[in-house]
């Protein structure tokens, strides 16, 4: 009983180093291709629109209501010790710190990241990948990279959007319906807001999560088995892995940027 | 006649189960040569471990004189340049109409003006009777049709060498003669040496030179099809007939069918 307990958490440990072994060798190519893939711009400006572009309404919708819904918590709370004026700051600190990179990255997973693990997964199962090896086209040069790319400048920008969006529907709702000075929210927001500490820690944020969601959803699609039941496991394990790997990484990164250690 | 292809004590095993043991064959330059055996014997697999896509784990795969599974990726995908490959569901790119994914392999890998390659791209479909269906997309082609666009794409950069796998699998018998008729006219008019894998008996006898029947990780049988049709193997008649029973017995193993249904009473 104790033996065949150990036995299987040695498998399971194998099979994860194995896993992350793999994961790290198709970073590399990804990384080594990069020169490749910056010669035909092309193709991922046709991936920015794929996964940014096409990203912005969720993005958008969902930023206008957290920062509705940031600005009238805060308010409610802010009210009771009468800093209301102070709702600018504390939605801007909130999404630019916090929420903007941390709900882009869920958001994008769910929404881009899904898609890409399950394009990949499809084009595996069609043989179209093992199509173009034959046709001597490296699928990471051509397929996969240039998604990498699309994914790495889109992720960023998709978060600043989010944040911006935010503090907008924060103001609305502070400013246009609960009648907070309009001059005390933007201002107390720019007195307090920090571009180094605040804005561009967030960004660095927003960076790491795109590296590491879209990292996951095209090894995800890349390795799934090549049938329905592992394309439908590759996009299950690419929102899970990612949403996980998003909010472990929110946890080290504030630590380190905002921990004062 | 020079062989373009040399395997040689090839073993290849996926998990615990044994493909191929140590097999030795040749494919000639401009011969039809077929690989015929029943499902599951490892056809398309030898394909993959012939374009290099798979690595023996033991013996050689020289293609061109290269040993394919020893070289760099540079000179491995300068060889695959030299083959093409048609595949069972023919792999065309589905964000790609007809002509794109004919001119794909030259967008890739030539810098030819935009008019030249047009004339390259509709020469080939031509060739393969869907010059009219350069703008559908895939998702709107038939089987057989998606089958001769990859065809037109195989052939678009001339190669030497093309391995069909499986090409009649599933076409209603007008484009099954049509493919068989592509096959051979490309390789009698252009010199291309030609490589099937298929369990279609009639289609590959009619057109092959050369044939090898594997089963059980060996080759079983080789030589032309008057040869095999001449066989005094009783496997091989069994397979050439189609009988459902022979020394490949129709059912799995099992126990006493009698015992198995008086179990329990």
């Amino acid at each position: 009983m104790v033996a065949a307990t150990i036995q299987n958490i040695g498998c399971w440990a194998l099979g994860l180093f194995e896993n992350l072994g793999r994961a790290s060798i198709f970073f590399a190519k990804i990384i080594a291709a990069i020169p490749h893939a910056l010669t035909r711009p092309r193709l991922i400006i046709k991936e920015i629109y794929s996964i940014g572009v096409l990203s912005l309404t969720i993005i958008v919708v969902s930023g206008l209501f957290v920062g509705m819904v940031l600005g009238l918590q805060g308010y409610v709370t802010l009210v009771d010790f009468g800093a209301e004026e102070s709702l600018g700051v504390v939605v801007a600190m909130t999404l630019v710190r916090e929420l903007g990179p941390v709900v882009t990255a869920l958001l994008f997973a769910g929404r881009a990241g899904s898609a890409l693990a399950a394009e990949i997964g499809l084009m595996k199962a069609t043989e179209q990948l093992s199509s173009m090896e034959m046709m001597a086209v490296d699928p990471i040069k051509r397929i996969i990279t240039p998604r990498f790319i699309g994914g790495f400048i889109s992720v960023p920008l998709l978060t600043a959007i989010f944040t911006a969006v935010g503090i907008l529907g924060g103001r609305f709702v502070g400013v246009g319906l609960l009648g907070i000075d309009e001059g005390s929210y933007w201002s107390q927001m720019q007195a307090n807001v920090d571009l180094i500490d605040d804005v561009a820690n967030g960004m660095i944020k927003g960076v790491v999560f795109a590296i590491a969601c879209v990292w996951i959803a095209l090894y995800k699609g890349y390795d799934a088995m090549p049938t329905a039941e592992g394309i439908s496991l590759a996009t299950t394990h690419t929102v899970v892995n990612s949403a996980l790997a998003v909010l472990g990484l929110d946890f080290i990164l504030t630590a380190l940027m905002f921990g004062n250690f | 006649m020079e062989s373009i292809v040399q395997i040689r004590n090839l073993h290849f095993t996926r998990g615990t189960h044994k493909i191929f043991n140590g097999i030795s064959l040749d494919i000639r330059a401009g011969q039809v040569t077929a690989f015929m055996g029943p499902s599951g014997t490892g056809k398309t697999t030898l394909l993959k471990l012939i374009g290099g896509q798979l690595r023996p784990q033991q013996g050689t795969v020289q293609v061109f004189g290269k040993d394919i599974h020893n070289v760099g990726q540079n000179t491995l995908y300068a060889v695959r340049k030299q083959m093409g490959m048609l595949f069972q569901s023919g792999a065309l790119l589905t964000d790609l109409n007809v002509f794109e994914n004919v001119a794909f392999p030259l967008r890739e890998h030539t810098q030819l003006p935009e008019q030249i390659m047009r004339d390259l791209v509709l020469l080939k479909l031509e060739a393969v009777g869907l010059r009219g269906a350069r703008k559908l997309m895939p998702s709107q082609l038939s089987g057989g049709m998606a089958r001769r666009v990859a065809l037109a794409r195989a052939i678009v950069l001339d190669p030497s060498m093309i391995m069909y796998d499986e090409p009649f699998t599933g076409l209603d018998p007008i484009t099954k003669g049509t493919i068989v008729t592509l096959i051979k006219e490309l390789n009698e008019s252009m010199g291309i040496t030609s490589v099937i894998v298929s369990h279609d008996v009639g289609e590959t006898l009619s057109i092959a030179d050369y044939i090898y029947v594997i089963s059980e990780g060996e080759i079983v049988e080789s030589g032309t099809s008057a040869d095999l049709s001449t066989s005094s193997s009783e496997w091989m008649q069994q397979f050439l007939q189609g009988l459902s029973d022979g020394p490949v017995p129709f059912h799995y193993p099992s126990d006493n069918f009698k015992e198995d249904l008086l179990v329990g009473r």
